[in-house]
């Protein structure tokens, strides 16, 4: 035997090991053994998670210094602070795979890595506020709960803590939009006025239609991935129908009804022409994005500079 | 524009009350042990999650993998007069 097909015996072993592992619901940790191709996929999805998490800073930022009250403002900076976290761990998770901060945040200004495309979307007025809370992050908490189970431990373990503290997102929004509903006619209207511009959005969190997801059999059979695309949207459409009505709000979709058969709601076409457009950088907000991303970033590093200098002079000390 | 630097990565553990053990957190970068404590801090205990914590840098940690454990643990397996329910008490026997 060569040098070459030892190895790629040795290759298959730990290959076979793996899969046996994944199968059985092992957890993997940084340091076992897994196919470049898991790596690959996980770096991908994880700092696209974190990137999300620390852009989707921005529309809610946006409404700091106008929250209506003292009250509102000071939940929305610990709900921003809390997303700014959650980039945090999830950044960590995505480091013990062997990629570091700094490419990371030079693939997401470079393009190279995508966030979450709801963010590219405008947050015009206060119950836009309302409307991310408890659409956005609701559709985020679907997707979160059923990630916990993912089979890459730190990813997991990120996933479980990010949980644990998105509920408080999710009611602070639908509190917002509750008010607001009954309100006064003005307020009630910008309510519905911006469910209807959050709801179909919202649905494309989830991505393309089963059919259409590309990279989606490895990460089920790696167990990196749970639920479906279409699983996931549709778990998140029938416990939101229900929330949309007890505050007076009508989900803008004229094919919405309830399947008696199915036992889940039916719902009409996403157009995924406006997601292949807004995906594709033509959405509303994507240069201003990135834009105010690099900005951010360039105007720091002196702090990051003064810091390392610190460092350096104090170290033996 | 020099490098962008990001610092360097730190452990994170953390004592939910005093008295109990510290546990794994995840990690946090900083550029020194007084910002790790403070980025620990903010990062892991926004909601009084903890009383204590303890930085470590992340290049210090050794850690087995998963290869190792039945060379490491295995042997555990064959003792099991460690065990308290491995012995026979007299009947009648109380408080032990």
């Amino acid at each position: 035997m060569n040098d070459t097909t030892t190895i790629n015996a040795k290759e298959e072993a730990l290959l076979a090991r793996f899969e046996e592992k994944v199968q059985n619901g092992d957890a993997i940790e940084p340091r076992d053994w897994m196919p470049e191709k898991y790596r690959k996929h996980l770096i991908r999805q994880i700092s696209q998670h974190a990137h999300s998490e620390v852009i989707g800073m921005q529309p809610e930022g946006n409404w700091v210094t106008r929250a209506p009250s003292l009250r509102a403002k000071q939940i929305l900076l610990a709900k921003i602070q809390d997303e700014g976290g959650h980039g945090l761990y999830l950044y960590s998770a995505c480091e013990t795979l062997g990629i570091s901060r700094e490419e990371m945040i030079e693939q997401l200004q470079s393009g190279k890595a995508k966030y979450s495309n709801i963010f590219n979307y405008q947050t015009l007025n206060w119950a836009d506020i309302g409307a991310v809370g408890w659409l956005v992050d609701g559709a985020a908490i679907v997707n979160q709960v059923s990630l916990q189970r993912t089979s890459y431990a730190p990813y997991s373990r990120a996933m479980v803590r990010i949980c644990k503290e998105e509920s408080f997102h999710q009611r602070q929004g639908y509190e917002i939009m509750a008010e607001m509903a009954k309100g006064t006619p003005e307020q009630s209207e910008m309510a519905q006025d911006a469910l209807n511009r959050w709801w179909w959005p919202s649905l494309m969190m989830f991505g393309p239609h089963d059919g259409d997801s590309p990279r989606s059999a490895d990460a089920f059979r790696w167990k990196i991935k749970r639920q479906t695309n279409d699983e996931l949207r549709q778990k998140f459409i029938d416990k939101t129908v229900q929330q949309a009505e007890v505050i007076g709000l009508t989900i803008p979709d004229p094919d919405l009804k309830w399947n008696e058969e199915k036992q889940c709601y039916d719902y009409g076409k996403i157009n995924w022409e406006e997601f292949n457009q807004v995906i594709n950088g033509n959405g509303p907000c994507n240069k201003q994005r990135i834009d105010h991303h690099k900005r951010v970033h360039t105007e720091g590093a002196w702090v990051r500079e003064a810091a390392e200098a610190y460092r350096l002079k104090t170290q033996n000390n | 524009m020099s490098k962008d630097t990001q610092f360097d990565s730190w452990e994170v553990f953390m004592q939910s009350r005093p008295g109990a053990n510290f546990i794994h957190q995840g990690s946090v970068h900083a550029s020194d042990k007084k910002m790790a404590i403070q980025n620990a801090r903010d990062t892991y205990s926004r909601r009084g999650e903890g009383t204590s914590i303890w930085v470590v840098p992340s290049n210090a940690i050794a850690a087995s993998t998963t290869e190792d454990a039945d060379m490491l643990f295995d042997p555990a397996n064959d003792k099991i007069f460690r065990l308290p329910t491995f012995y026979t008490m007299p009947e009648g026997a109380k408080h032990i």
